[in-house]
């Protein structure tokens, strides 16, 4: 499998592209000083990254790990155009909509719609059970900051041990959890990496770590 | 003063009317005697400062002809800027009407009046009747405006010289054209206040000949910059420093009006103006966001003179009279020296004495900047930059409107239109283009049946397709567009309504987040059938400091100004603090001078930076940053930010620019920019306004009216398709000249490209100099995520896995 540096995570094999909390309809935020250089909106920024995920990896299958939709607004904030847009890139795909926790249960839209989906020898589910093995989920939006001479930059990354993958948001400017967060800490092995998002797909050792607490104590 | 040339005989005033000024104890002013003598030429400019009897100069021909009561139906129109300042002028013109017993009926119609008394006034017109230039081309859309305008005499526009700076003051030009097709002999006045260029009014009001009258300037104001004993910070706009040396001013004088340049500030002002205020002094605040309610409340009690200051922004720039105003304070740089006279008018409206005035700079550089504008008014050198003429999508919009009242011939619409003093050289082609546009949409749009608004008819003259559509086109008739604003409300059922706060500054709250609104800190907590509803919060501190308002940019006029200041040997005029900061860039590396570019490159911080002193307005600086940083990128820099004054841009990235001439290469900017545009949300937000003046998109449709999101989303899509469909569509154009003018402002970086012609100095030091440094305090800075930031995040991750012993992990 590839963690993609869109946050996207392809599995040749089984010609599939996973992607996670897309979020799509979350109202869209113009950017207030020098926003010109942002989207107006964040749906069709995030589709546009869909597509190309798509077009580059040719996948056959899809799977949308959760909170797909933001909850409320999910019925009015996608437009006609967004909705016609989804359906185009469902065309000759198997599409599978996971349940997640913002999600308002299957919606007007095409594909499977599962609360879960075992694929041997993997689990696909939105939020990561403590204990399960061989397990991809979603649901955190982890990030994680790095000090660089411009500044702190901050990422959406994977997650990445033996155990599990855990998915960056794959839509646009969601906000997102730190992966020193003892949830995070809490879930992955000492070893763990996480794998930055960007240009390109940049490794590090998973800030906040166990064994780096260790170390400080 | 003009002096009335012999041949024109002076002009006996009615008994009536003589004996009332008599009994007042008052005596015609000369540029009101000159007007009346005057007063059968077709057009009359007046520039008078404030408080010279303009009104009564304009109107005093009207009621010596109207003295005799011989005269049936409307003599005279009088257009103001504001409905307010219509009402206004009513009151003030009722009291001398009915001191001379005179049988004249005066009425205003704004959209604030009621639909019966708008059908009385068409079916029976006033002798005076007072408008604005949106209703003037509402009632000019009905097809018995040649009845209701029949023998009209005068009209009368106020504020012109406000009026000329915007689409609302050529949508009313072409209004007078028409009125002059129908009433040959209507007779044009203008009242202005004191301009850089009245020869240009002139020819904008009547470009066939139109007197100027010149009235007294009266005394010169007395204008100081404000002493304080602590130092203005290095930046910032909030003047906070300042607050007890201006409350000190408040206690000293009757009325104080404090103007600032954007609401934010002086919502942010008027903020900390209550927590240091201990006298407990009213003081209110008055922006154009508040609610109506509120600002009528402040307005009534600055009239009663039951308050001691008002915080204020432009909504107080133009010339109602508030009462006993005996001192204006400019908070932050006046940015340009008309407008700074206009306020410092605001002071006394007693004709004779001086105006009384206090810049208060609101950070070091602006020091500089309101020396130089306290010496340009002074010396009453006045800056004025001049706009586009007859932007044509207010000429589509009038050419629907000509189609609402009736059929028209395009030969004699086009001869009509080009008597207009904006649209005097508009070219045949352009109008047609025009025409084409209003009868079919466009090429991209003409297979669309609700595009095609007008059909030429068998004798050739043009009519609207279905006579139904002229109540659709009347709804969505002006050209101001105050789309993007969402009302804002305390929660609850009645809640009290507070203002009003932009789109885009609603859609960056989270619920939770705090701000200011006319002077209360609110919570944000939900958005709600496009109304924000907060709740009050207790804080003293508003978590989000600031909302957009429009920033002005420093005229080009007074740029230059402060170039020349810079280049003295010496600033005995400045104070220490400030003119040691300049000797020190003197020292350490040199002040920029009007004929070259002055550009800095210094590593600080561990990071490259470079200082680009354009002195071009703080939207061309930005625009300069932006397309400066693409080359850069280009050109392998890595640069990693930029922010932008209205002196400067500050760039930072990876690696020194070692040669800036590619930055100024005229076309490789205008290449960058191109690109830039075509996906730019500033570019669809002009097209948003320009499509809708023009017609294509309906703000009200029956009654109904789209939110700004709503209207935001169908023109985008129009955008989209026409950018890609049809790149030459006329509003396309419209946009595209409007865009650069506008916020992105092109033209004033081209204008500094070529006034410095290639003379770049470029100076390599190594530390940051006195000048460059407030730059780092800036606000607004723009982040440029591109190759610079993915390289620092490399070496950062190499390092990171090296230290883990970790170099070769591949992923599993």
């Amino acid at each position: 499998m590839e963690a993609m540096p869109s946050g996207a995570l392809f599995w040749p094999e089984q010609s599939l592209l996973c992607v996670s909390d897309l979020h799509f309809g979350k109202s869209e935020r113009i950017a207030r000083l020098g926003g010109a250089m942002l989207p107006p909106y964040d749906t069709r920024d995030t589709l546009t990254r869909l597509e190309k995920d798509l077009t580059r990896t040719k996948a056959r299958s899809v799977i949308c790990l959760g909170d797909s939709f933001d909850d409320s607004i999910a019925a009015r904030g996608i437009s006609e155009q967004e909705f016609t847009w989804i359906t185009r890139l469902q065309a000759g795909r198997h599409w599978v909509w996971i349940e997640g926790n913002h999600d308002p249960g299957p919606l007007a839209m095409g594909g499977t719609h599962m609360a879960e989906l075992p694929l041997p020898p993997v689990q696909f589910r939105h939020i990561a059970v403590p204990g399960s093995a061989a397990e991809i989920s979603g649901h955190y939006h982890p990030k994680a900051q790095l000090k660089t001479k411009a500044g702190t930059l901050s990422r959406p990354c994977f997650l990445i041990d033996s155990d599990r993958v855990i998915m960056p948001a794959y839509g646009s400017y969601t906000g997102g959890l730190m992966c020193d967060d003892p949830a995070l800490v809490g879930l992955m092995r000492p070893e763990a990496l996480a794998v930055l998002t960007g240009d390109v797909a940049q490794p590090i050792p998973m800030p906040g770590r166990r064994s780096s607490i260790h170390d400080e104590i | 003063m003009t002096a009335l040339p012999p041949h024109i005989p002076e002009q006996p005033l009615p008994a009536q009317i003589s004996t009332w000024f008599t009994d007042q104890g008052w005596s015609l002013h000369p540029h009101q005697r000159d007007m009346l003598a005057r007063s059968a030429e077709p057009a009359q400019l007046l520039i008078a400062p404030t408080g010279a009897g303009k009104t009564m100069a304009g109107f005093l021909p009207t009621l010596t002809e109207l003295a005799d009561g011989g005269y049936d139906g409307l003599h005279t129109l009088y257009i103001s800027p504001l409905k307010a300042l219509a009402a206004d002028i009513k009151r003030n013109l009722e009291t001398p009407v009915a001191g001379m017993g005179l049988p004249i009926r005066i009425e205003d119609r704004t959209g604030d009046t009621p639909n019966s008394r708008k059908r009385r006034q068409r079916a029976d017109p006033p002798h005076i009747l007072l408008t604005t230039p949106e209703s003037l081309a509402l009632l000019m859309s009905y097809e018995d405006a040649p009845r209701i305008f029949q023998g009209l005499q005068r009209v009368i526009v106020d504020e012109i010289h406000a009026l000329a700076e915007s689409k609302r003051g050529d949508q009313l030009m072409l209004a007078l054209s028409r009125l002059t097709a129908l009433c040959p002999d209507l007779r044009r006045v203008g009242l202005s206040a004191t301009v850089d260029d009245p020869r240009a009014i002139a020819r904008y009001l009547a470009p066939t000949g139109c007197a100027i009258v010149r009235a007294d300037p009266g005394p010169a104001p007395d204008i100081t910059m404000l002493q304080t004993t602590e130092a203005p910070p290095w930046a910032g706009s909030g003047a906070a420093y300042a607050i007890p040396a201006v409350l000190e001013q408040v206690k000293h004088h009757k009325t104080t009006l404090i103007f600032h340049n954007t609401r934010a500030q002086a919502e942010i002002f008027f903020h900390n103006l209550w927590l240091a205020n201990d006298d407990a002094l009213p003081i209110g605040i008055h922006h154009g966001s508040l609610d109506r309610a509120q600002r009528e409340k402040v307005e009534a009690a600055m009239v009663a003179g039951d308050l001691r200051a008002v915080v204020c922004t432009g909504s107080l720039d133009l010339g109602i009279d508030w009462g006993d105003v005996d001192l204006v304070i400019q908070i932050g740089a006046p940015k340009a020296v008309k407008r700074l006279v206009q306020r410092i008018g605001r002071a006394n409206h007693r004709y004779n004495a001086p105006s009384k005035a206090i810049l208060v700079p609101a950070n070091r550089f602006e020091v500089i900047e309101c020396l130089a504008a306290l010496e340009a008014v002074q010396e009453n050198d006045l800056d004025g930059d001049p706009r586009p003429s007859g932007p044509r999508d207010v000429l589509c919009q009038h050419i629907l409107l000509c189609a609402c009242s009736g059929p028209f011939e395009a030969d004699t619409l086009y001869a009509e239109v080009t008597q207009a003093g904006p649209y005097a050289d508009l070219a045949r082609a352009a109008f047609d283009d025009c025409l084409t546009f209003c009868a079919t949409g466009g090429y991209a749009l003409r297979a669309y049946d609700k595009w095609q608004r007008l059909q030429q008819r068998p004798d050739g003259s043009w009519q609207l397709r279905d006579p139904r559509s002229a109540a659709v086109i009347r709804q969505n008739v002006g050209t101001i567009q105050d789309t993007d604003r969402l009302k804002v409300k305390m929660r609850g059922r009645h809640g009290t309504p507070l203002g009003e706060i932009e789109e885009g500054f609603a859609a960056s709250l989270s619920p939770g987040d705090t701000f200011l609104i006319g002077g209360q800190i609110v919570r944000y907590e939900i958005l709600r059938e496009m109304v924000v509803q907060v709740s009050r919060d207790k804080g003293r501190r508003p978590k989000v400091a600031t909302f957009m308002g429009s920033k002005f940019a420093t005229s080009t006029q007074l740029s230059q100004r402060i170039l020349h200041l810079l280049n003295q040997p010496d600033w005995p005029t400045l104070p220490a603090h400030t003119a040691d900061w300049l000797h020190l860039q003197r020292q350490m590396s040199e002040l920029p001078r009007p004929d070259t570019l002055l550009i800095e490159s210094f590593p600080h911080d561990g990071l490259a930076h470079t200082c680009i002193y354009g002195f071009a307005g703080r939207n061309a600086q930005q625009t300069l940053g932006l397309l400066a940083t693409r080359r850069m990128e280009e050109m392998g820099l890595g640069p990693l930010g930029f922010v932008a004054t209205d002196q400067a841009t500050l760039i930072w990235g990876l690696e020194a620019l070692r040669d800036p001439a590619p930055l100024f290469d005229l076309a490789t900017l205008e290449d960058g920019l191109e690109g830039w545009l075509s996906s730019n949300a500033l570019m669809k937000r002009s097209f948003r306004t320009v499509a809708t003046i023009a017609g294509l998109i309906q703000r009200n449709i029956q009654g109904q009216r789209k939110s700004g999101r709503q209207a935001t989303f169908s023109s985008d899509i129009l955008y989209d398709t026409l950018q890609r469909y049809d790149p030459d569509h006329l509003l396309l154009q419209i946009t595209r000249q409007e865009a650069l003018s506008g916020l992105i402002d092109f033209a004033r970086l081209r204008d500094l490209v070529a006034r410095v012609a290639g003379r770049i100095n470029h100076r390599h030091l190594d530390r940051i100099t006195p000048l460059a440094a407030p730059l780092l305090l800036e606000v607004g800075r723009v982040r440029i995520d591109g190759e610079g930031r993915e390289r620092l995040l490399r070496e950062e991750t190499a390092k990171l896995m090296a230290e883990a012993g970790l170099m070769d992990a591949g992923l599993a």
